[in-house]
This record gives structure tokens, C-alpha cells and sequence, in this order.
């Protein structure tokens, strides 16, 4: 018998889900442990035991998930998967292809999920025409976070174009402030990449570079230009960029240390943990150059294949309790994300939210929402990986635009 | 008291001695910087933290953080704290100890008293087994605690850790029985005694010092573990070290350090106590023991 | 070797029951140990991605591997962090035993001082190392508050000088460890030796460098041991330090290991890079366990 045959393992996790799991209760593993996070998933569990349904608690931090998916691949490989598993982007898509995930057509169709869910989030929790898991929120990455009193202080108004906003860091640069708080992390540099891609070719060049990873786009004189941004947003950051957490950033922006900070529309909770009123103390816009385009990431639950009824059932309520519009709103209020569904009412959302909502339905319409680079939307993890290995390497001043330019097309080859 | 006893035979001068003493003292506050970083930090209120000088004395002194950490702070969907997760360890690493430090003498006295042929390879190859990077052990372990049903159990967890102490207490027993004099179990066999009764009455009670040097490796290493304890265990049985890691870890959010750092002590308290305690032993063990060659 | 002069049922027994007792503990790491790593050789040589798989790709992986440019980088670090830890923790160690062997008075306050980083774990230590080496809030933070403006220690932050600071910190884990079997190795000295050398009229200096030291080889044997082992597994270490940066800077052999085999969902290549460390440290090893088990017979 060959011991790691994946069929027979697949198997093997169905039976023992079936012999193991209570009969009404989900096992969930996710990396939400912060207090807002873990306040918000509190409001899930609640609605669950409402339905008489047990939660398991499974939290694994750390590496942005990496942990958890980890712990993961050694449940699944136990034969022991999690009912629900919070995950990202093509990672569900892996799952789905080792036939790990369940089949949620049936709560889908009741609830008209295929109505209500923006097709790109669908592509990433559809596999083979069945639903998989369910999408908890959508966030989107080329946001620009900016302290308004210094700003109103050097007289800078929000920039609209790259060069207004290259004018606007001289400006702060020269009064002795820090111009970008950012944090040396691999994925963090390559969230800003995310925005200045979109910013210098727009929404075609992204989708031919990273999606369809064209090995001319990757070469092209357009991604010198990109990496030609980063080199000049490099030269905006504070010597000590290196390594610090981005909600370290954040706080300098909070803290009027630093103006300007290049982030996921997570750090919004940041500002309003710290008292901070969008529009009044913070401004939110999309990385200059790139408005109208929508780079996203969404937390989903993948749901994994039970075989017992009762399991089922409890799975199925989850996943429909997880897009009941009333969730979508309570969780991604706290979040700083934005709900997963389009029609989710606004009312609970405040001046950032509303415009990411609004912006979101916008880029959808109009086709202009991309998967996010840096956070596993656009590529495989490999692929990802690989990427990220370039653009932080040059962002630490390894080698020059054109040489990463051509790294680039190395290293998405070798992963591919 | 001979092997404790000091070196009688050098002579310092009085400049050499102040030397020595400066150095030592230097080094001592080497070693506690981090610690005392940690320790004055978790006593600390925040803002104090994030405003202020790292090293400076608190001027608000606080046990706040300390609470939290203990029974408050969250680390899962429910805050917690690290107390609920403080039993699961200590039920993980007693049976786990106390079973591979027995399986390490029993084997140590086998391949030092009744030696066979090619016992050396055997020992060769347990000893090896010390140096496998547990990253590749991760998935083939998985599938063998889901076939033995134990996957997601503390049984299962204490059968990953004893399987790879046994290469460590093995070396450890095996260098210091090899010391221990073979005539008296030779004389014992003559008059009679067996396999267990030998190791019960004549090898145990001279074992002191090197138990101690082979529970303290293995408390800690078993203590400190995370990648087996966050990957074989369920939710609620996870031991200390992932609810830590999931305390300080989290993405979002304000970091609150001083609670990290007050539940990083909690964590390591009782590593810390074994060594304070058994720490007198445990040079004299080691002398006994490994370093023998 | 156990003579069974007598064939009664006792003695025959007698002669089975050491093997037996054994016998459990070998099947253990020969299945869990020698079985996982012929198992992680075989998926070196496979296309397991998520989930080990078993599509054959030859040499594939291997060739791969050593394309990729931090490979290489994580190589060269862990030969200067091995060769620095190493040296550093055994001088260190040796140095520290030597001094406390003096008839010290406080020694058992001292002594556990110098042990106790081992107990901690390094999922929170890593954070306060990352302070006290932070320029911003830590040491070169505190000399300017101190008045000493012109004070630089940014090793941390700069791409050239980053695997020091993890040198740094491994020495300061380990070094109290290291110490504590030197000194026991000290202790186990006969006496009458030093006595005799000191009559003979030789100084301190010599006395240590001529017969002490020369006596202590075991000591240096075991702490080689443990110490490459602690080096070629170095893992939370970088994590909670530099997380393998500036850039992949602080990158190690077990970091790239870790993060092709899980998070990249390059299992294959993960595994072909284990089997290099594996070959690395029996390189190590095996000329050690022969020498040492040889000269036991």
C-alpha cells in the first residue's frame, strides 16, 4: 500500500472527519487573534451557537496565516481537516484541485450567492461550478493613508498624479519629517508594488505581467518604470524602515511622524482605534495614478469536504451565516475591509468605507477589480514568492531597475 | 562532594582576580539585558512603552499586564488569557519526559553494560537522529498519528516528542553509565541478579546527576516547542507556546507589548524554575555525562 | 559481552532481554527518523507542490534549486553564522568556565545567569533582541538619550552587517550552555595533574594552554555537536529577529527550507534542499561518531 496515495488520503480524511467531528459543532482554524478581529469572528460564533451549533476554536497566528496553512497541510494529511479554514486567494483554488474542499451549492442557490458576489471574488471561491467557501470580506491594497494636519500644515493638497505626489514627499522631505512611513518586510514592499504597477501601465499591463505572467510585460521598459518608482518611493522612507510591523507604520502616520503611508485598507482600524476621523484627521485615497482601479484581497472560509449530515448542516449554516448581509456589515465595519456582497447597506460604514464600497461596485462594473499581487490574488504562492524576492531585493538596493526587470522574468520562470 | 569541589590549584594574583571578577560581571549583565528589557517593559503602563525610553525604570509601576496576559488577554476568538493553555503544556511534558528519560537510561544501559555486536552502529544511528530538521518530519508524521487514530491528542503529541528525545537522553545516559564501573554489574549477574533488578538497585541510584541534565534538556526543548505543538494538537489542547505565539503574533492591532512580554515570562516560568532548581546538579551531571567523550 | 555459560530457559532469557528492551526505541527512530528521510528524499525527486505527490521529475528540483540566487545567499550564511557562533559560544564558554573555576565568589548566582537564556523560548526573546538592536528605541537610541550623540549600531537594519546581529543573539542563547559543560569538563580534572605542572614551576598561562585545555577535548568534541546541530537547525532565531531580512539577507538554509516546503507550495524543491542539509551535517557528523565510537572499544 503506498502510504501518501492522495486518493486513499483523501478518503481517509472523509472517514475520519465522519468519526471524529461532534455532530453539530465546526472546527475552525484562523489567524484572527487581535482584539477588534477576534471581537468581530466573536459575532460569528454567537450567531452559530444561536442555531445550537458548537464552535471549536483553532486560532494559529503568525506570518500573515503561513502558520496556519502549515497546521493545515498537516491536519489534512492526518485526516483530520478543520470544518472551516480561513484562507486567501489561490490557496482555496490549491485546495480545491487536491479535492480537499466541500460542495456549498445548495446553501449558495438558496441564499443567491451567484447574484450578489462579484465574479472576480467568484473565481476565487467557485471551483469546477461548485462553491467551496464563502468570501468574508474584500480588501483592497492601493490605498494611500495620509496625516491630514501635516499636510494642511505644508499646504499640500491631496495629490491626484504620480508627480503631484513625488511634489508632495519633496515637500515633507524638506520640512524634516519622515514623507513615507513604511515597513521593510518583503510583503509590505510588495503591496506598494501592487499600487505603482496599476499607477504606471494601468489595469491592462497588470493583468498581462502578473496574471497572464507575459514574459515580454515582465521584461518591458514599463516594469523598469515601475521598479523606477519603487527606487524613488525608497528614497522617502526613514532609516529605520527595515523590518518594522506596518501597523508600527501606521502609527507614525497617526502620531504626525509621517505623512504619507502605502497600505491595505486594514490600517484604516489602526487610525480609528487611535480616535481618528477619516476626512478630518486622516485622508484615504488610491495610490495616485492608479483611481479607478481596484486591487483586492479577499479573507475567505474555505470549507473543508465532511461526509457526516450533521456536519454538513452545521457547515452549510456557517457558510450561510457568513454571508447573511448583517455579518458582512458588523465584521467588516471593525475590519476596515469592505463586505463581500454588493448589496450590503452603507450605512454602518464610515467616509472610507463608503467610498471603498462605492469604488468596489464601481471596478467591478467596469471590469477594472484585479487580484492583488502581494497577497496571493494574482498568482500562485510560488509565483507570489518569487515576485516578492525581487521587488523586496531591489527595494533594498540589490540592483537597479533594469536588472530587476530581468530577475523578474527569472524568477516567475524557475517558480512557475 | 569530591566532583563539586573547587579547583585548588591555581594561583591568581590580586590585579588577575579583579580581572576575572570585572569580566564575569560584564558577562552577567550581558545575559540579563534582554530579560531585564522584558522585565521592566511588562511592568510598564503601554503608553508609557511606546512614548518612552526602553531601559528606563517604569515610572507608573503596574501588574496590569500581567493579568492580562495570565487570564484576559485574547488569543483566540474568546479572551482567555494563557492560563487554560498553561495545563495542556504541563499534561504534554511530564509523560513526555519522564518516558524518554526512562527509555535513554534503559538504553544507555544496555549499550554500555550488556553490549552486543554492532551496538556501536545502533548507538551511531539513534544518535544521528538528534540532528533531523523537524520541517521534513512534519507531513509523514501527520499521516502516521492520523492511521494510529491519535492525530489532534495529547497522546499523539507525546509520542512525536519521546521519539525524538530518545537520540539525546540515549547519548546522555550512555556517556555516563560507560564511566560507571562494569565490575559491579558483573558481580552482581554472579550472584544472581537479572537485567531490571541490576539497573533498579545498582545503576538508578547512582543515575542523580545525569537524570537531572537529560530532564532539564528535554523540559525545555519539549516546553519551547511550537511547530509540533501548534500542528498535532486541537484548539483547546494546544500547549503554551501557541497560545503565546498567537498573543504576540497577531496581525492587526495595537501591540501590546507589555502584555507580551509579561506572558512570555509566564510562559517560560517554569523552564526557569527547573533550571534555578536543578541547576546546582546539573554541571555535576553534565560532568558525569556528555562531555566524558 | 554477556556470557550465557548455562543454556537454562533463565540465561537464554537474560541474553534476549537487553535487546528487547532496545528493540522499541530502534523501530521508533528507524521508522520515524531513517523512514522520513528516505521518504524526503524520494519527494526531492517529485512534483509535490501542496501535498507530496508522485510524479517523477528526476534531477528537476535539484537544478532549480541551485538557480535560485538566495539559495546560494542562504548558504554563505550559514557558513559565516555557523563559523562565528561556533567560535564565538566556544571561546565564550571556555573563557567564562576558566574564570568561574577560580573559587568565584557567587558562583551559584552566576552560574544560572549565564544558563537561563536556554529556557526561553524565542518567540518573545526575539522581540526584545530586536528592540535593544533596533537603532530607533534600542541601544543607540538610549546612548544619545545618554548624552552620547555620535553613538552608530545599525547593524540590524543594514543588509551587510544583519547576520552578525543573529550571531549575536544565537551567542547570547547558547554560549551559558556551552559554559556549563567546560566547566564540568573543569571539574572532572584530577587535581594532582595541576599540582604537578605547578611544582614543575609553569605559569597560569601555560598550565591552561599546555595541559588543561589539551584534557578537555571531549568537552570541545560534545559542544562541536551541539552547537552545529543548534546551527544548522537556527530557525525561530532569524524569524523573530530579521524574519530572513533586510531583503533575504538573513536568510538560512532552515528558513528557505521552511518556506519552500510550506509556504511557497514548492514542496520539491523544500525537499531537495533538506536532503542537501541532511548530506551537510552527515559530512559532519560521521567522521565525529567514527572517531569517537572507535576509540571507545
Amino acid at each position: 500500500m503506498r502510504y501518501f496515495g492522495k486518493k486513499s488520503m483523501i478518503a481517509a480524511a472523509l472517514m475520519a472527519t465522519t468519526s471524529m467531528a461532534q455532530a453539530a459543532d465546526v472546527e475552525v482554524l484562523h489567524w484572527w487573534t487581535s482584539g477588534g478581529e477576534a471581537a468581530a469572528l466573536n459575532v460569528l460564533k454567537e450567531d452559530l451557537s444561536g442555531q445550537g451549533i458548537g464552535w471549536n476554536d483553532m486560532p494559529v497566528a503568525g506570518g500573515g496565516g503561513e502558520s496556519a496553512m502549515t497546521v493545515l497541510r498537516a491536519r489534512v494529511t492526518a485526516g483530520d481537516p478543520p470544518t472551516a479554514v480561513q484562507m486567501l486567494g489561490f490557496d482555496i483554488l490549491d485546495w480545491a484541485e487536491e479535492g480537499a474542499l466541500a460542495d456549498l451549492n445548495a446553501v449558495a442557490a438558496e441564499e443567491g450567492w451567484d447574484a450578489v458576489v462579484p465574479a472576480a471574488l467568484q473565481a476565487f471561491a467557485k471551483h469546477d461550478g461548485k462553491w467551496i467557501s464563502a468570501p468574508v470580506n474584500v480588501h483592497s491594497t492601493n490605498w494611500v493613508w495620509a496625516n491630514k494636519a501635516i499636510l494642511d500644515e505644508l499646504g499640500i493638497a491631496q495629490p491626484g498624479s504620480w508627480d503631484e505626489f513625488v511634489a508632495a514627499l519633496d515637500a515633507v522631505k524638506a520640512s524634516g519629517k519622515t514623507a513615507l512611513a513604511h515597513g521593510g518586510q518583503a510583503w509590505q514592499d510588495a503591496t506598494i508594488f501592487d499600487g505603482i504597477v496599476l499607477s504606471v501601465g494601468g489595469v491592462d499591463f497588470y493583468r498581462k505581467a502578473f496574471i497572464d505572467l507575459d514574459s515580454e510585460a515582465l521584461g518591458s521598459d514599463q516594469m523598469v518604470e515601475v521598479f523606477n518608482r519603487m527606487a524613488t518611493l525608497r528614497g522617502y522612507v526613514d532609516d529605520n524602515f527595515s523590518g518594522r510591523d506596518w501597523n508600527l507604520a501606521s502609527a507614525m502616520v497617526i502620531n504626525g511622524e509621517a505623512a504619507f503611508q502605502i497600505m491595505g485598507d486594514w490600517a484604516k482600524g489602526e487610525f480609528l482605534n487611535a480616535g481618528k476621523t477619516p476626512g478630518e484627521d486622516f485622508l484615504c485615497f488610491r495610490v495616485p495614478g492608479s483611481a479607478g482601479a481596484v486591487s483586492f484581497n479577499s479573507d475567505q472560509f474555505a470549507m473543508f469536504g465532511v461526509s457526516d449530515k450533521d456536519a454538513m448542516s452545521a457547515q452549510g449554516a456557517m457558510a450561510a451565516s457568513i454571508m447573511s448581509p448583517s455579518f458582512q456589515s458588523a465584521f467588516n465595519v471593525v475590519k476596515g475591509s469592505v463586505p463581500a456582497r454588493t448589496d450590503v447597506p452603507n450605512d454602518d460604514f464610515d467616509a472610507c468605507g463608503k467610498q471603498g464600497m462605492a469604488e468596489l461596485a464601481a471596478a467591478a462594473e467596469a471590469d477594472t477589480l484585479v487580484g492583488s499581487i502581494a497577497h496571493g490574488h494574482a498568482n500562485r504562492a510560488s509565483v507570489k514568492n518569487a515576485i516578492y524576492d525581487v521587488v523586496t531585493a531591489h527595494f533594498n538596493g540589490e540592483y537597479d531597475a533594469e536588472t530587476a526587470a530581468e530577475e523578474l522574468v527569472t524568477a516567475v520562470e524557475i517558480a512557475q | 562532594m569530591s566532583a563539586s569541589a573547587q579547583n585548588q590549584a591555581v594561583q591568581t594574583g590580586r590585579i588577575t582576580r579583579t580581572f576575572i571578577y570585572v569580566f564575569l560581571l560584564v558577562a552577567s549583565l550581558f545575559y540579563l539585558l534582554p530579560f531585564f528589557i522584558m522585565l521592566v517593559n511588562s511592568l510598564k503602563p503601554l503608553s508609557e512603552i511606546t512614548g518612552g525610553n526602553m531601559m528606563a525604570l517604569p515610572q507608573t509601576w503596574t501588574i496590569e499586564a500581567w493579568g492580562a496576559a495570565w487570564s484576559t488577554a485574547q488569543v483566540g476568538v474568546e479572551p482567555t488569557g494563557l492560563r487554560p493553555y498553561f495545563w495542556n503544556s504541563i499534561k504534554m511534558v511530564v509523560p513526555a519526559v519522564v518516558i524518554s528519560t526512562v527509555l535513554g537510561a534503559l538504553n544507555g544501559y544496555v549499550l554500555t553494560k550488556w553490549r552486543f555486536r554492532y551496538d556501536t552502529i545502533l548507538f551511531g544511528l539513534m544518535l544521528f537522529s538528534c540532528f533531523i530538521p523537524f520541517q521534513i518530519v512534519l507531513i509523514p508524521m501527520a499521516r502516521i498519528l492520523g492511521m494510529l487514530g491519535i492525530s489532534g491528542t495529547t497522546t499523539g503529541l507525546i509520542l512525536v516528542h519521546v521519539v525524538y528525545g530518545i537520540g539525546f537522553s540515549t547519548l546522555y545516559f550512555r556517556n555516563y553509565y560507560a564511566a560507571f564501573p562494569t565490575e559491579l554489574v558483573r558481580a552482581a549477574q554472579i550472584d544472581g541478579a537479572g537485567f531490571f533488578q541490576i539497573f533498579r538497585r545498582i545503576m538508578l541510584p547512582s543515575s542523580g546527576p545525569i537524570i537531572v541534565v537529560c530532564v532539564i534538556w528535554q523540559f525545555t526543548n519539549i516546553w519551547n516547542d511550537f511547530l509540533f505543538g501548534a500542528s498535532f494538537a486541537s484548539g483547546s489542547g494546544a500547549p503554551m507556546t501557541v497560545a503565546l505565539n498567537n498573543l504576540v503574533q497577531s496581525s492587526t492591532g495595537v501591540k501590546e507589548y507589555n502584555v507580551h512580554f509579561a506572558g512570555a515570562i509566564l510562559a517560560a516560568l517554569p523552564t526557569l524554575l527547573v533550571y534555578i532548581v536543578a541547576g546546582r546538579f546539573f554541571v555535576r551531571g553534565l560532568m558525569a555525562g556528555s562531555v566524558k567523550g | 559481552m554477556a556470557q550465557a555459560s548455562d543454556v537454562d530457559f533463565k540465561t537464554k532469557l537474560q541474553h534476549w532481554i537487553p535487546k528487547v528492551v532496545l528493540s522499541p526505541s530502534l523501530f521508533l527512530v528507524l521508522l520515524f527518523v531513517y523512514g522520513f528521510i528516505l521518504f524526503t528524499v524520494y519527494l526531492s525527486f517529485t512534483d509535490s507542490r501542496i501535498l507530496p505527490s508522485y510524479g517523477w521529475v528526476g534531477f528537476e528540483n535539484y537544478s532549480k534549486l541551485w538557480r535560485l540566487s538566495h539559495w546560494t545567499t542562504s548558504l554563505t550564511n550559514l557558513g559565516i553564522y555557523a563559523f562565528l557562533y561556533i567560535t564565538i559560544c566556544t571561546g565564550l564558554g571556555l573563557g567564562l568556565a576558566i574564570f568561574l573555576d577560580q573559587k568565584i565568589r557567587g558562583e551559584g548566582i552566576l552560574r544560572p545567569i549565564y544558563l537561563y537564556p536556554m529556557a526561553l523560548s524565542f518567540i518573545v526573546t526575539g522581540t526584545a533582541w530586536k528592540w535593544f538592536l533596533d537603532p530607533g528605541i534600542g541601544l543607540e537610541h538610549t546612548m544619545h538619550l545618554w548624552g552620547w550623540e555620535s553613538f552608530k549600531f545599525d547593524w540590524i537594519k543594514n543588509r551587510d552587517y544583519a547576520i552578525y546581529t543573529v550571531v549575536i543573539a544565537a551567542v547570547w542563547q547558547t554560549s551559558g550552555f556551552v559554559m556549563a559543560m567546560f566547566l564540568a569538563g573543569l571539574r572532572g580534572i584530577d587535581s594532582e595533574i595541576m599540582k604537578a605542572a605547578q611544582i614543575d614551576g609553569a605559569s597560569n598561562w601555560n598550565l591552561y594552554r599546555r595541559i588543561v585545555i589539551p584534557l578537555l577535548r571531549p568537552a570541545f568534541l560534545s559542544a562541536f555537536v551541539i552547537l552545529s546541530h543548534l546551527a544548522i537547525k537556527s530557525y525561530d532565531l532569524v524569524i523573530a529577529l530579521t524574519g530572513g531580512g533586510p531583503g533575504r539577507a538573513t536568510e538560512l538554509p532552515a528558513t528557505f527550507m521552511y518556506s519552500y516546503t510550506f509556504t511557497r507550495n514548492q514542496m520539491g524543491i523544500g525537499a531537495s534542499s533538506a536532503v542537501i542539509m541532511l548530506m551537510t551535517i552527515a559530512a559532519i557528523m560521521i567522521p565525529y561518531l567514527y572517531a569517537e565510537l572507535k576509540e571507545k572499544k
